[in-house]
C-alpha cells in the first residue's frame, strides 16, 4: 500500500500553482515546466532570478516561484547581464521569445553571448510574434503566412529568416549551445536534458549557455493544436535542424 | 582631506566610488569619456563592477538589472546617448529602482556637437521617456559642487526608489578645478532593500516589473509615483541665491555653467552702479518654485531674466513660476557656444533700457 501512495509526479516547487494564461495547444507551459523541473533538480530555486521578456511570455513570473525582473522589449541579456555581473554567486536566466531575442533583442543577445556573460538564455522560436497577434518575427519561414506577409514570407523582400543558434555558435565565448523541441514526448525529455545541462554549466560558472526551443502558436499559426505539432515536424525541423551547436570544449574561456 | 586638483569628470567618478556607486556601466561619448576612462582603472581597486556595453540602450538596461540587486550603481553619457537611455530610465523609475546617471550634456539636436550646451533640459525635466514619471534632476555650477551633489545623489535615489540625474555640461566635464571628498560620509539611515531580487530563500519571490494590464492596478502605481514626487518636491528642493538684496533690478535665473558666468556680469554690473541678483536653480527637478516667486515678487525686480546655453527651455519653469507677475526675458546661445559676460552684460543694459524709456 504504502507503495502505491508514493507521488511520482507533481508541480515542481519552482513553479506556482496557477492557472495558465497561454492558448490551448501552446508549448510555453511545458517549457516552463522544464525549466522550473531543472531548477529543482539541481537546487537552485532559492537563489535563482529569471529575467522576462515582452512577448506572451511577459507574465512568465506568475508562473515561477522564484524572484523575477521584468526587461523592456529585447533587453533581458542587458538587464541578466548587469544582474549577474553584481550578483556572480546567483543563477539568471532569460526567457525570451523570437520577436525579443531576435529581432529588437539581436544586438544585446549577441553581445552578452560574445562577452561570455554567465547566465542561460531560454529562447523560444515559435516563428511568429505571438502576443502582439501573428507578425512576421525574423524566424519566419519562407512562404509562411502572417499578418504581416499575407502573401507568405518573401526572400527577395526580406530576406532568409535567421537562425540564431547557428550565429551564435559562431562566436568563440559561449560555452553551450543547442537546439530542442518540444512537440512530442522524447523531443521533451530531451530538450530537458539540455535545459538541464545549461544550468549545470552555469552553476559550475561556465560562460553563456543558450536553449532554443522551437514551440507552437495554434492561435496565430491558424491551425489546430494538433496540427501545431505536425507543422512542427515538418516545417520548422527542416529549417531549424536540431542539435548541440556549441560544447562547453569549444568555448574559449 | 587635502585638495586635489581634478578634472570635472573625473572627480564625479570618484565621488561616485566614495558614495558606493561601484558598479559601473558605460559606452563612450564625448564629452564625458574620461569618466569611463577614470572608472576602468579605479573599479578594481575597489572591488566594484566595470563594463563597457554595447551601446547606450543596453547600459540603461544593465544598470536596470544591476539595480535590481539593491546594489549602488552608476552610469554617464552625454546628450545622444542618455536619449537611448530613455527606454531603460522610464522602466527603472516605473519599478521604483534607484540608479544614478550623469548627463554631461553637450549640442544637438541630432549628433550636434561636442561642445557645453544646457539644450537637454525639456528632456531630464519633462520627461524624455514615455509615461508619468519624473527624473530627480541635480544642477552643479562647480565641480567641488558636482561632487558633493554626486555622492549626495545617490542618497536620494535609494531613498525614494527613482533615477536621480546629474545634469551637467560639458564645461564642468572638462574643466579642472580643486576639490575637496569627504573623509566619511555620514548618511541617514535607510530601510533594508526588502524589495531586491536577492534569491527567494524563505520568502515569496520579488518581482520587479512595471506591467500593470489591469488599468486600476497601473493608475495605483501612477498614484504611488505622484506621491514619491510630491514628497520630494517637499523635500528636496535646492537652489542658492548670488548677491539678490533690495536693490536689484533685474533678477537672473540660470543654472549651472551658464550661472557661474552670470555671477561674474553681477560683479562687473556692480562696479558700474548696476544692481542685478542671481537665483541659481541646483534641483532643476524639483524645481524651487516657491523660493522662485518670492524673489521674483519682490517690488523692486522690474525684470526677470533667463539666460541659458540653449535656445529657451528653462525658460518655460520660470514664466510658469512667475505667472506674469513680471516680465520674463530670455537670452541664450547655444551649439556649443557659451555666452560671455559681455553678451550678457549688453542684455541686461539693453533691458533697462528698454524699461526706463517705458517710463
Ligand atoms: C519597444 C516595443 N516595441 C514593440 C512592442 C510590442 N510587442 C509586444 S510583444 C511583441 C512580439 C513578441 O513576439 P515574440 O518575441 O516572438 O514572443 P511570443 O509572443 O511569440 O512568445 C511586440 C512586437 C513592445 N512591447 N515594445
Ligand atoms: S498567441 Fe501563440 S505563443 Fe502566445 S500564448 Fe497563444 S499560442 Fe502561445
Amino acid at each position: 500500500m504504502e507503495e502505491q501512495s508514493k507521488t511520482i509526479f507533481d508541480r515542481p516547487e519552482s513553479l506556482r500553482d496557477v492557472v495558465t494564461h497561454y492558448c490551448p495547444g501552446c508549448t510555453h507551459g511545458i517549457i516552463h515546466r522544464l525549466v522550473a523541473e531543472a531548477l529543482d533538480e539541481l537546487g537552485l530555486r532559492e537563489r535563482t532570478c529569471g529575467v522576462a521578456p515582452v512577448g506572451c511570455s511577459v507574465l512568465c513570473y506568475n508562473y515561477y516561484n522564484c524572484d523575477f525582473l521584468e526587461a523592456p522589449h529585447g533587453r533581458a541579456p542587458a538587464l541578466a547581464t548587469g544582474f549577474k555581473r553584481l550578483r556572480p554567486d546567483m543563477i539568471v536566466f532569460t526567457y525570451q521569445g523570437d520577436g525579443d531575442l531576435a529581432s529588437i533583442g539581436m544586438a544585446e543577445i549577441i553581445h552578452a553571448a560574445n562577452r561570455g556573460e554567465k547566465f542561460t538564455t531560454i529562447f523560444v522560436n515559435n516563428a511568429i510574434y505571438g502576443m502582439t497577434g501573428g507578425q512576421m518575427a525574423p524566424t519566419t519561414l519562407e512562404g509562411q503566412i502572417t499578418s504581416t506577409c499575407p502573401n507568405g514570407r518573401n526572400l527577395e523582400d526580406v530576406g532568409h529568416p535567421i537562425r540564431v543558434s547557428e550565429l551564435l555558435a559562431t562566436l568563440a565565448t559561449p560555452s553551450y549551445i543547442e537546439r530542442v523541441s518540444v512537440h512530442s514526448p522524447m523531443h521533451i525529455i530531451k530538450a530537458k536534458r539540455a535545459i538541464k545541462k545549461a544550468f549545470e554549466l552555469q552553476a559550475e560558472n561556465k560562460c553563456f549557455t543558450m536553449i532554443e526551443v522551437l514551440s507552437t502558436c495554434p492561435t496565430n499559426w491558424g491551425i489546430t493544436p494538433g496540427d501545431s505539432l505536425d507543422w512542427v515536424e515538418k516545417n520548422l525541423l527542416a529549417y531549424y535542424p536540431l542539435g548541440v551547436k556549441k560544447r562547453p570544449d569549444q568555448g574559449d574561456k | 582631506m587635502a585638495k586635489i586638483l581634478m578634472k570635472g569628470n573625473e572627480a564625479i567618478a570618484e565621488a561616485a566610488i566614495r558614495a558606493g556607486g561601484k558598479h559601473y556601466f558605460c559606452y563612450p561619448i564625448t564629452p564625458q569619456t574620461e569618466v569611463a576612462e577614470y572608472l576602468a582603472r579605479r573599479m578594481p581597486e575597489v572591488d566594484g563592477v566595470f563594463l563597457q556595453g554595447e551601446s547606450e540602450i543596453a547600459v540603461g538596461n544593465m544598470v536596470f538589472g544591476a539595480a535590481a540587486t539593491g546594489k549602488r550603481v552608476f552610469t554617464s553619457s552625454s546628450s545622444p546617448g542618455i536619449s537611448l537611455m530613455q527606454e531603460s530610465l522610464s522602466y527603472i523609475a516605473g519599478a521604483q529602482l534607484p540608479v544614478v546617471i550623469l548627463n554631461v550634456m553637450r549640442g544637438g539636436p541630432g549628433l550636434g556637437g561636442i561642445l557645453p550646451a544646457q539644450s537637454d533640459y525639456f528632456q531630464a525635466v519633462k520627461g524624455g521617456g514615455h509615461g508619468d514619471y519624473r527624473i530627480i534632476c541635480l544642477a552643479p555650477s562647480t565641480i567641488q559642487e558636482a561632487v558633493d551633489l554626486t555622492i549626495e545623489a545617490f542618497y536620494i535615489a535609494d531613498k525614494y526608489r527613482n533615477p536621480v540625474m546629474i545634469i551637467a555640461d560639458g564645461m564642468i566635464g572638462q574643466m579642472m578645478e580643486p576639490v575637496e571628498f569627504p573623509d566619511e560620509i555620514n548618511e541617514p539611515e535607510l530601510p533594508p532593500k526588502t524589495w531586491a531580487a536577492t534569491g527567494a530563500k524563505g520568502r515569496e519571490p520579488n518581482i520587479i516589473k512595471s506591467l500593470y494590464l489591469d488599468p486600476l492596478r497601473l493608475e495605483d502605481n501612477s498614484i504611488v509615483l505622484y506621491k514619491k514626487y510630491e514628497e520630494v518636491k517637499k523635500n528636496e528642493v535646492r537652489f542658492e541665491n548670488y548677491k539678490v538684496n533690495k536693490k536689484n533690478k533685474v533678477l537672473i535665473v540660470s543654472y549651472g555653467t551658464m550661472a557661474r558666468i552670470c555671477q561674474t556680469v553681477i560683479d562687473e554690473l556692480e562696479a558700474e552702479d548696476i544692481s542685478v541678483g542671481l537665483f541659481r536653480p541646483i534641483s532643476l527637478f524639483p524645481y524651487p518654485e516657491a523660493a522662485l516667486k518670492e524673489e521674483a515678487d519682490r517690488a523692486n525686480i522690474k525684470t526677470v531674466l533667463t539666460v541659458e546655453m540653449s535656445m529657451g527651455q528653462m525658460v518655460e519653469d520660470v514664466e510658469r513660476v512667475v505667472k506674469g507677475a513680471k516680465p520674463v526675458k530670455f537670452f541664450g546661445r547655444t551649439g556649443g557656444i557659451v555666452p560671455t559676460p559681455d553678451e550678457v552684460k549688453e542684455q541686461i543694459k539693453y533691458l533697462l533700457r528698454s524699461e526706463s524709456a517705458k517710463g
